[in-house]
């Protein structure tokens, strides 16, 4: 029988094997950053240990960066928080010390440590990829294994640039078909995240597969596999093709010469044999797909925008009726309210799952010669410094800043209450980020996932819209 | 890490499902870059916002068994949650199925957690609000879980097992099979990244 593309990576990895234990791994990139990583460092320092491997390690600083500076930064000095500012001098030291290369706030490197992987061409097909944080799924979308890892872990690959680990089961997720207009990588992955719900995914690697994932840019690809673990899969990878080929082609990282006619012949046989069997299946048909947004508080609480606040009353299963309810509260919503005559006071365009140029693009193109609503706040915040230098050469920022939004430097910003981009309790946002959960974007704040388009319309609308509203 | 073997304790029941990651600590704790001291942070939001929140009732002081709904532990893969329950005294979670990102974490940081199906989970939340002294044993040794004439088994890979029961530092037990990491590394593809500091 056949391999899945899921199974060669694997297998291709294994360092040992033995009966009844699980199988030590290689790992080929570890990033590393700065909020998962300063008690890994102590570890090793307490134990004698040095890094095994420093040139298969990369730092940066996102979660805690602040991104309202002007550049050029005086050290830390615009970390206003001192427990952040804390923390990033803590990965600088540790960088230093251990002789790990780290690209900090203001670098031209600098962003989220899963933007900035694939733009240097360090993510590439075939590899292994870990990093302390749990959207690490996102570089699946190059055809290579990545997944999110405790501080524990960081330790054990900074140490050993291995991790023993039980190998999960393999699920494909299906979706052929033409997506009808208006509907983007990020409503196609909340559809599945609703279908499945935030477990459904628990103890899989899996593999997107059909001709939507297919006629995909690289950047939609990383939408989707970015929010693998919103879903409870172990890993999430779309197989290489000449899409992805020509995106890694010239990059700083990315092999040259001969040595990327031998890579690219391997990487064409990074694909799940026909005669391979996958253990779960899911199937979702494209022409039945509408632009999606979250009305809960779990990533699985979503409906087509088309529809209303559901009845928590409707759903079968009792945890699932009160989990609703809960996050009715929550949410301030009533069962029954049209999802588009929900107003929102903010909305957020950025973060790894959609703070990448493509994103930037279509923001900008439907904001457009057009105006923020009154009351609404607007913050677009690219995924790099490098995605933030190639929307201004496109002339992206005047876009977002003559429509009345504000245009930042490049960092995690608002995904996650860790730096000064927070909601209010009780605000409510249009999010292009993965997580609605309580507090996520700040305490009491209230978040609806949306994909970049619905962002840009809704902003403009002041509730909840895609761009055929306007 | 400190050996893991049989443990007796009163229980929280947290009837609640999908209990992410963010709210057993929320991100602002996690500026810090101690390994210890995340206590005040487990379910920070719940606890001042909730005063009926069940870490807020007193007949539940001094429990170190957390009984929670399915899918405890999903989205952040931040091991200061299971540091957070460890620091406020929890040596244990059982719940009806766990986030696997959460699980690994707590299984290497001496958190042991314990998977039960539904009912019986929904059991022993009657059982405990019927007596909060309610004495729960929680037994690796013999993988079952034991309280009030109930006893019922639970799955743990002989692996872990082993390694809690004797209490082993992975990255030392890696370490043993340093041979095998360098010989693999001499059949890595040439055109593999590197970055130099």
């Amino acid at each position: 029988m056949g391999k899945t593309l899921a199974e060669k990576l694997w297998d291709s990895h294994v360092v040992r094997s033995a009966p009844g234990e699980p199988d030590l791994i290689y790992i080929d990139m570890h990033l590393v950053h700065e909020v998962t990583s300063p008690q890994a460092f102590d570890g090793l320092r307490l134990a004698g240990r040095p890094v095994h491997r420093p040139d298969l390690t990369l730092a940066t600083e996102d979660h805690n960066t602040p991104t309202d500076y002007t550049l050029p930064l005086i050290g830390t000095s615009s970390i206003k928080d001192e427990v952040s500012r804390t923390q990033i001098e803590t990965l600088r030291r540790n960088c230093a010390e251990f002789g790990v290369r780290i690209y900090p706030m203001g670098d031209a490197n600098q962003g989220i440590v899963h933007v900035i992987g694939p733009q240097l061409g360090i993510t590439q097909p075939g590899m292994t990829i870990v990093c302390g944080d749990s959207h690490t799924s996102t570089h699946g979308a190059f055809g290579a294994l990545a997944f999110g890892i405790g501080t524990s872990q960081v330790e054990h690959v900074l140490a050993t640039q291995t991790l023993p680990l039980d190998r999960p089961k393999t699920m494909a997720v299906t979706v052929d078909g033409e997506l009808p207009d208006g509907v983007t990588p990020k409503d196609v992955i909340l559809a599945v995240i609703a279908k499945t719900g935030t477990g459904g995914g628990q103890g899989y690697m899996v593999e997107y597969r059909g001709s939507v994932f297919e006629n995909m840019s690289m950047e939609g690809r990383m939408t989707v596999c970015n929010m693998s673990i919103e879903w409870g899969a172990r890993a999430g990878m779309i197989a290489p093709d000449e899409t992805t080929f020509a995106y890694l082609e010239g990059r700083d990282h990315a092999p040259q010469g001969e040595q990327w006619d031998a890579a690219v012949e391997y990487w064409k046989s990074l694909r799940t044999d026909d005669d391979a069997e996958f253990d779960a299946e899911v199937v979702l048909d494209a022409a039945e797909l509408s632009p999606f947004v979250t009305w809960g508080t779990n990533p699985g609480q979503g409906a087509p925008l088309s529809a209303s606040v559901p009845d928590p009353a409707a759903f079968e299963a009792e945890s699932d009726r009160v989990a609703a309810e809960k996050a009715l509260t929550y949410m301030g919503l009533s069962a029954g309210t049209p999802l588009k005559d929900v107003k929102v006071d903010t909305v957020f365009v950025g973060s790894c799952t959609n703070g990448r140029i493509e994103d930037l693009r279509a923001a900008a193109d439907v904001l457009k010669g057009r105006k923020v609503a009154d009351g609404v706040r607007l913050l677009v915040v690219p995924g790099s410094m490098k995605v933030r230098q190639q929307a201004e050469q496109e002339g992206l920022h005047e876009v977002f800043t003559a429509a009345g939004g504000e245009w930042r430097q490049a960092g995690c910003s608002m995904c996650l209450g860790m730096n000064p981009d927070q909601l209010t309790p009780g605000e409510r946002s249009a999010s292009t980020s993965n997580r609605n959960f309580e507090g996520r974007q700040g305490k009491g704040g209230r978040t609806h996932l949306v994909s970049p388009l619905v962002a840009a319309a809704t902003a403009v609308r002041g509730t909840l819209s895609s761009p055929a509203d306007l | 890490m400190e050996k893991f073997t049989v443990h007796t304790g009163t229980a929280v029941p947290l009837r609640r499902s999908n209990v992410d990651t963010d709210q057993i600590i929320p991100a602002v704790y996690l500026k810090r870059v101690t390994r210890t001291g995340f206590e005040d942070g487990l379910f920070s939001a719940w606890r001042t916002n909730e005063p009926e929140f069940v870490l807020n009732q007193s007949r539940y002081d001094g429990a170190t068994i957390l009984v929670a709904g399915p899918d405890f532990g999903t989205g952040s893969s931040r091991e200061h949650a299971v540091w957070a329950l460890l620091d406020y005294g929890f040596k244990v979670v059982i719940s009806p199925r766990f986030a696997d990102i959460f699980r690994g974490n707590s299984l290497k940081a001496g958190l042991l957690t314990v998977q039960l199906p539904e009912k019986i989970v929904q059991r022993l939340w009657d059982d405990i609000d019927e007596s909060a002294q309610l004495q729960v044993t929680v037994d690796l040794q013999d993988r079952e879980v034991r309280w009030a004439g109930e006893v019922h088994s639970f799955e743990l890979d002989d692996y872990t097992r082993w390694r809690l029961l004797e209490g082993l530092d992975d990255i030392g037990l890696t370490l043993r099979n340093v041979d095998a990491v360098e010989q693999y590394e001499t059949t890595r593809k040439p055109w593999l990244p590197t970055v130099s500091a």
